[in-house]
């Protein structure tokens, strides 16, 4: 079992060889990092946004429909996963399920995470749809199934984009917590790659200025969606 | 029975590692309400500063917060811990580089709260400071922020335990916090007992009195609006009816209710 206590190099001490930022090794060690952003980084988020999606709009529905007893356990379940750290949780099935390949742990902790996030939001939505909307589909005498699919999941979903979307941002700057389950996510390999040569400065860096480039963008055009969608309503 | 026994076996190691967890989980709490104190002032100092309608604090707070933001907090802590001390700035614990790589993470995502809930304040309110002629000083002290901190509160609430489940990362720069003594219970129990029995529930109940003491500061700072009962009257056990119809509007409950949402 891999033991992650000595997981660090001593800090430098002072002046180590050289300027503090080299350019020539910024750009050698430029393609390694993004090649981690795109094949780990982006992966985690997407799959955990995915199953976060589906999964906090279940948890939604059923805190809504189980008898009350039902839904006031599912409802704490998640409230405890939400205030609770994803790298404690990332640390019990890392040593829980020995078997198990890490970035898979990382997809159901991260999907499972954000879901008690994103059923909030579904929560909102769904208690937005008016209620003779509700009364509507009675006297329609739809079944239960019909309604949701058809009347009220259709209408709570248009104002829930945006959050999701910001979730979405959320969980993707906590992807470097999977570094404790030593998965080669984008901070990992930038932070091999500064013990090896013990020039921290640049791989760090680069590791964060994509964090930025990648998700600054995507929280501008969330907020556009966000302003649109008020006025369109 | 097999199972029952070697939970009991993990009790007893639990009783001689009693001490070292304690010491782990005081630490957390240390590191987390260190953290949200310098969280906290950077969080105003910068909203104060976005909130400003002159372009030249606006525009460099609005940076530092987006790149703040922006950037990770373990790319931050990392920054910290191996490149602020290539710039002559060596910092000796562990728990001082936890302490600002927290606070400047979390204080940013606490500035744009701080700025949102400046800008939510009447606007009649600001104009009558002006017509007052009160100074910059007197009228954030007095007029705007005691306002603004009713409606900060929620937001920075959520930040707190986002805060908290962050803390758990900073074992990594070699701090023996609860969740480094955690993964020394672990190696003579086992996952399941260490991480999750022990240190989730700890986690986790931790973060219920945040969640509370904040709820409790909420009360307060509304009921000094004049808006909402005191906390003494939301804590005792006499009749509600009369005070919750001399107070009308909101009357924030102490339990149930909201539960913490994002930091979006």
């Amino acid at each position: 079992m891999i033991t992650l206590t000595p997981l660090l190099t001593a800090q430098p001490a002072g002046d180590s060889s050289g300027p503090i930022w080299n350019w020539e090794f910024a750009v050698e060690i430029f393609p390694e990092i993004l090649t981690a952003f795109i094949q780990v980084t982006l992966l985690v988020t997407v799959v955990g946004t995915i199953i976060a999606a589906i999964l906090g709009l279940v948890i939604a529905i059923l805190i809504r429909v189980l008898p009350t007893p039902l839904a006031l356990i599912v409802r704490w379940a998640a409230n405890f996963i939400r205030m609770t750290p994803i790298v404690v949780q990332l640390l019990v099935l890392y040593y829980g399920f020995t078997w198990m390949d890490p970035l898979l742990i990382g997809f159901i902790v991260f999907g499972i995470h954000y879901a008690t996030y994103m059923s909030e939001v579904y929560r909102a939505g769904i208690e937005s749809v008016p209620k003779g909307q509700w009364e509507a589909t009675k006297a329609l005498s739809m079944s239960a199934g019909r309604t949701w699919r058809r009347v009220v999941i259709p209408q709570a979903l248009r104002s829930t984009i945006p959050s999701l979307g910001n979730y979405a941002i959320s969980m993707f700057k906590d992807t470097p917590f999977l570094f404790v389950i030593s998965v080669a996510e984008m901070v990992r390999v930038a932070q091999t790659i500064g013990a090896q040569t013990f020039r921290y400065t640049e791989a760090i860096t680069i590791a964060g200025l994509i964090f930025l480039a990648a998700s600054y963008p995507t929280a501008l055009l969330i907020n556009r969606l966000e302003k649109r969608l008020a006025y369109a309503n | 029975m097999d199972w029952l026994d070697q939970q009991q076996q993990y009790f007893e190691t639990l009783q001689n590692f009693g001490p070292r967890l304690w010491d782990g989980f005081v630490l957390t709490v240390q590191l987390t309400l260190v953290g949200a104190a310098l969280a906290f002032v950077i969080a105003v100092i910068l909203g104060l500063m976005a909130g400003s309608p002159n372009l030249w604090l606006r525009g460099p707070a609005r940076v530092i917060i987006e790149f703040f933001r922006g950037t990770s907090l373990l790319v931050q802590l990392f920054w910290v811990y191996y490149v602020l001390p290539l710039f002559g700035l060596t910092l000796e614990s562990s728990f001082t580089v936890g302490v600002i790589a927290l606070g400047v993470n979390y204080g940013a995502y606490g500035a744009e709260a701080v700025r949102a809930s400046l800008t939510s304040v009447s606007s009649g309110q600001w104009e009558a400071t002006v017509a007052l002629s009160m100074s910059w000083p007197h009228k954030i002290r007095r007029i705007i922020f005691p306002q603004a901190w009713a409606l900060m509160i929620p937001s920075l609430a959520n930040l707190l335990v986002h805060l908290l489940k962050g803390s758990a990362v900073v074992y990594i720069v070699g701090l023996n916090d609860f969740n480094f003594e955690l993964d020394q219970l672990r190696r003579v129990t086992d996952a399941w007992f260490a991480y999750a029995f022990i240190g989730l529930i700890a986690y986790f109940l931790f973060a219920l009195v945040l969640t509370q003491g904040m709820r409790l500061l909420e009360i307060r700072a509304k009921h000094r609006l004049g808006q909402g009962p005191t906390i003494r009257e939301i804590l005792s056990p006499a009749p509600k009816m009369p005070i919750a119809s001399a107070h009308p509007g909101s009357t924030p409950s102490l339990f149930g209710g909201k539960t913490p949402g994002g930091q979006g």
